[in-house]
């Protein structure tokens, strides 16, 4: 095959909300361009990971190479890159996008634009890519595309006039899409010669090739046998494959300016591969590397420990495992009174840490229980010391503590503008501060507010979305640090603290906190042969008490004649049940108690 | 020769109670005729098994047994007698509803060899019997004991139900004292259970069902108690108490893991390391017995261990408890060395005590005896 000349060159994403038809439309993309058979084609190929697709969402991006004759008779290639559509993961979409000169905007004509969309747009438009804006979804009764172009227009300010209008679903109009791709995204500019230059914007662990770098080369080439250098760390490998990823990794000679593609290098740990990172030529490098690489920093804790019956080690090496191809996911062994032996783990943010948990159960069917989330709290001791705090339990006691500081976020929140009473009053309860609200359109707004990223992680998307009935959507950004006065409170549990239920909350917070805490755990705890009494304190002070009531009777009065079995079929499974309990001093508690603490409390 | 008891199931009622779930049906009594030639069908297949067995007790249950005409039991009975070593059996138990039983069929009874009556009084409140779905009153109680006591037979228990919805403490100590009164030699005191599949269940799933709260029912359990054991009963299980020498011989013959043998619907047996149990599916009972085939429809092997623990947890709802002798004898190790960490967590909590020769549960045990039997479950 003869090598396509870098102006026919197309490199693009797709900028979608969850649901709008990202996937679908990606599907079609591969389909169209022939490229697989519908029936070699599962459903949605670029989602690899079971999660992904059970959730409809993207968390690792990947990219796919079509290849498409235009109407105009030309042979083009199309890198389609994919992003995660979440608001974890924004570093990451900034990573992919930098590969990109154009992306397509997909807005489902029933919804209109999204928050997390258009925080992802804005995104690209930083990285000065071309929007293709695409209309999805135009079979469904409700669809409502006029309108939906207009909001397009006047929100992010792209002329819409010849949008596609299609339906991924159907297959309807897919054609146009790619007509639209080649003729409006423009081709990738780039000196061959120049000294190699090229972006890594994913990279994952394979068992066999090390770890595979994703890359758009910007200047240059690279090919098997070269000597590269990664411009953050300054460590060098020998590349031993490069190639392009079309159904499967096709091996090339070499990758040059403008192309996209994957490198191998014996490289032993995705660490050493950190998406945003400059792949230059040893020998020789070019001057300057890519804009905008930064390590990515976790914003969420949370403690991971073994569940009863479950080994410590095996859940490290799950976590090692999952690091390997998780940059973004750092762990260190901590312990509890309570729960023993475990790990302390960062995660960019909420989805990123329940995907971590889902992946740690399913994946290597582990049996763990998590601590509350946390956030990084920043402690100035009277001594002047600065110490970072990410496990409650290790905040230094209150004489210690000159002040504190909590991560505050700037949130936008989308909705139609019934429901932004009830979205001010909750971003009010959760300390939310006023900035601003846009009209999208008449009947749609965005709020601006700062919120504590304590607040968020604790119940706010649960809370949105049930009191929006799921109508609003939420994207975030940390903003920094604000002095805030912030309490420790400790759940006592028949007398004893029990370390795993600490939570560092807001001084306001802390008396509603501590009775809903209390009776929740009232409810998951069963009863003892003794009362068992559940306080929250802060400090030596009890600030709520609830007591569960001791068991009077656990007894079966029948034996139901000869049939034994029964009778001890019950007991054996009253007996499973309680080999599940964690011991805490005497009393049995249930896992789920430990995610009682998290739930949001619907009143 | 090794002793062995049989249980019998007729699975005939009037009418079913709204707490009962055991096997039992009303308004298909046309098929009682082809139901005991069953039973007479799967008495000969145990046969040969039973050869080399002693027959030591015999209980015939339900559903109401005494529901159906005497003669089919006066079959039964006669096919066993015939057929197996039943010459010294030493109890043999029919369960009857008060009503459903006359002077005839109390002979036939007596004349068959049975010696022992289990009558399902369950209360001696009117209105309260209406509202559980039984169909006496508290008078037939009264006519059919008079009626089997003039006939001789003198071994009776009176079943007992505490714990019934809107029940009260007054309500409960006035049906043991009529029960004593009467002069029942048995009584099984029985707390409700709410079982999945009776009417019951349904009123208790939506709220309509308005029980003692579990202070007021274990009060009325400890009361009953006191009361009965301060009338010379003893307390020899959970739920049953018994002037002395009057204990149930069958009932202790599950306790005590012994092995049974169960005829009929649904019924249960423990033969040779074996639990075993029939189809409750009343075609394939009668279809499968018409081909000679037994209507087992599963079972489960019983290893050292599993008969271990049989033994402990039923072990220890006998109020004397375990015997540490017998212990022993039966499977030669020292209970405090296989179950010691049991054993002393709840002595300990106050649960079990150990009075040398017994373990047993203690007052608060009795009520918490499940937390206590799980623990010897491994």
């Amino acid at each position: 095959m003869e090598k396509i000349k870098q102006e026919n060159i197309r490199n693009f994403s797709i900028i979608a909300h969850i649901d709008h038809g990202k996937s679908t439309l990606a599907d079609r993309l591969i389909e169209e361009t022939g490229m697989l058979t519908s029936r070699e084609m599962q459903s949605q190929v670029l989602d690899n990971m079971d999660l992904e697709r059970e959730r409809g969402i993207t968390i690792k991006l990947k990219a796919v190479r079509l290849l498409y004759k235009a109407r105009n008779g030309e042979q083009y290639v199309l890198n389609l890159i994919d992003t995660p559509g979440h608001v974890d993961f924004t570093y990451e979409v900034s990573r992919s996008l930098a590969a990109c000169e154009g992306a397509i905007l997909v807005v489902d004509s029933t919804q209109g634009i999204e928050a997390q969309t258009l925080a992802n747009v804005y995104l690209a438009l930083d990285q000065d890519l071309e929007i293709v804006p695409v209309i999805n979804k135009i079979d469904l009764p409700s669809a409502r595309p006029d309108e939906v172009k207009k909001e397009v227009e006047d929100v992010i300010g792209i002329d819409c006039e010849d949008a596609p209008l299609i339906s991924a679903k159907e297959g309807l109009n897919i054609e146009d899409v790619l007509e639209a791709v080649v003729n409006s995204i423009p081709a990738p500019k780039g000196d061959i010669d120049a000294p190699l230059k090229a972006l890594i914007f994913d990279s994952y662990y394979d068992s066999y090739k090390g770890v595979v770098c994703y890359i758009r080369v910007f200047e240059g080439s690279i090919k098997p046998g070269m000597e590269i250098k990664m411009m953050s760390t300054g460590k060098s490998y020998e590349v031993v494959e490069v190639g392009i990823n079309t159904s499967k990794h096709v091996s090339l000679g070499q990758l040059e300016a403008g192309d996209v593609g994957f490198v191998t290098a014996s490289i032993k740990n995705v660490k050493d591969a950190r998406v945003g990172d400059t792949i230059t030529d040893k020998d020789n490098p070019t001057t300057e590397a890519l804009p905008g690489y930064k390590k990515v920093i976790p914003m969420v804790y949370c403690g991971i420990y073994p569940a009863e019956g479950e080994d410590f080690n095996t859940v490290r090496e799950a976590l090692e495992k999952l690091q390997v191809n998780d940059a973004s996911l750092v762990f260190e062994p901590e312990s509890s009174v309570a729960l023993g032996f475990g790990f302390r783990c960062g995660f960019l943010g909420l989805l990123h840490m329940e995907i971590v948990q889902e992946r740690l159960e399913r994946e290597f069917d582990l049996n763990i229980v998590t601590t509350a989330p946390s956030v990084i709290y920043k402690v100035t001791k009277t001594t002047g010391e600065i110490m970072e705090i990410q496990n409650p339990s290790n905040l230094p006691p209150t004489t210690e503590i000159m002040t504190m500081e909590e991560p505050i976020v700037s949130a936008s929140i989308m909705t139609p503008t019934d429901y932004v009473g009830t979205i001010m009053e909750l971003c009010q309860d959760k300390r939310g501060i006023f900035l601003n609200m846009e009209y999208l359109e008449e009947k749609r707004v965005v709020l601006h507010y700062e919120l504590p990223l304590n607040e968020v992680i604790y119940d706010f998307f649960d809370a949105l979305k049930s009191k929006t009935r799921g109508y609003a959507s939420l994207d975030y950004d940390l903003k920094g640090y604000q002095e805030s006065s912030l309490v420790k409170l400790d759940i006592l549990i028949n007398g004893e603290l029990v370390d795993a239920f600490s939570l560092i909350v807001h001084e306001d917070k802390a008396y509603e906190r501590g009775r809903s805490i209390s009776e929740r755990l009232t409810d998951v705890i069963p009863r003892h042969q003794f009362a068992v009494p559940i306080q929250a304190a802060i400090g030596a002070k009890i600030i709520a008490r609830e007591t569960i009531r001791a068991l009077r009777k656990d007894v079966l009065a029948k034996c139901y004649g000869g049939d034994i079995s029964r009778k001890k079929k019950l007991l054996e499974k009253q007996k499973e049940g309680k080999k599940r309990m964690r011991q805490i001093g005497s009393v049995e508690v249930p896992q789920e108690a430990f995610l009682t603490v998290l739930k949001y409390d619907e009143k | 020769m090794q002793d062995i008891s049989l249980y019998i199931h007729i699975p005939f009622c009037a009418s079913k109670c709204h707490y009962c779930d055991f096997s039992s049906f009303s308004g298909i009594e046309d098929r009682i005729p082809l139901y005991v030639n069953s039973l007479i069908a799967e008495i000969d297949l145990y046969r040969q098994k039973l050869e080399n067995y002693n027959v030591k007790t015999i209980f015939i249950g339900g559903g109401t047994p005494s529901h159906i005409e005497a003669k089919y039991i006066y079959r039964i009975l006669g096919h066993i007698y015939e057929n197996y070593n039943a010459q010294n059996v030493k109890e043999i138990t029919i369960e009857v509803n008060p009503g459903t039983v006359n002077k005839e069929k109390s002979r036939i009874y007596k004349e068959l060899g049975i010696n022992r009556v289990s009558m399902g009084a369950q209360s001696f409140n009117d209105s309260l019997l209406r509202k559980i779905g039984r169909i006496h009153n508290a008078k037939d109680i009264f006519s059919s004991y008079k009626i089997l006591s003039q006939i001789g037979i003198e071994n009776i228990n009176l079943d007992l139900i505490f714990g019934l919805p809107e029940q009260t403490l007054n309500d409960v100590l006035k049906s043991t004292k009529m029960a004593v009164e009467l002069g029942a030699h048995h009584i099984s005191h029985y707390g409700l259970i709410i079982e999945e599949g009776t009417k019951f269940y349904e009123y208790h799933k939506n709220g309509r069902l308005y029980l003692p709260d579990e202070d007021l029912e274990r009060e009325m359990y400890h009361r009953a108690t006191e009361y009965l054991v301060g009338q010379g009963y003893k307390h020899y299980e959970i739920s049953n108490y018994s002037l002395k020498g009057y204990e149930c011989k069958h009932n202790i013959v599950y306790w005590d893991i012994e092995p049974y043998i169960g005829l009929g619907l649904s019924s249960h047996s423990f033969m040779e390391g074996r639990r075993f149990f029939n189809t409750s599916d009343f075609s394939s009972y009668i279809d499968l017995l018409k081909d000679n085939i037994l209507p087992v429809d599963g079972e489960e092997i019983v290893d050292v261990n599993g008969e271990l623990e049989d033994y402990c947890i039923f072990g220890l709802r006998k109020i004397d408890g375990i015997d540490k002798e017998k212990f022993y004898s039966r499977f030669g190790i020292n209970i405090e060395e296989l179950y010691g960490e049991a054993l002393t967590k709840h002595i300990k909590g106050g649960l079990l005590v150990d009075c040398g020769q017994f373990i047993k549960l203690t007052k608060k045990g009795l009520d918490l005896s499940n937390l206590v039997e799980i623990d010897f479950i491994k």
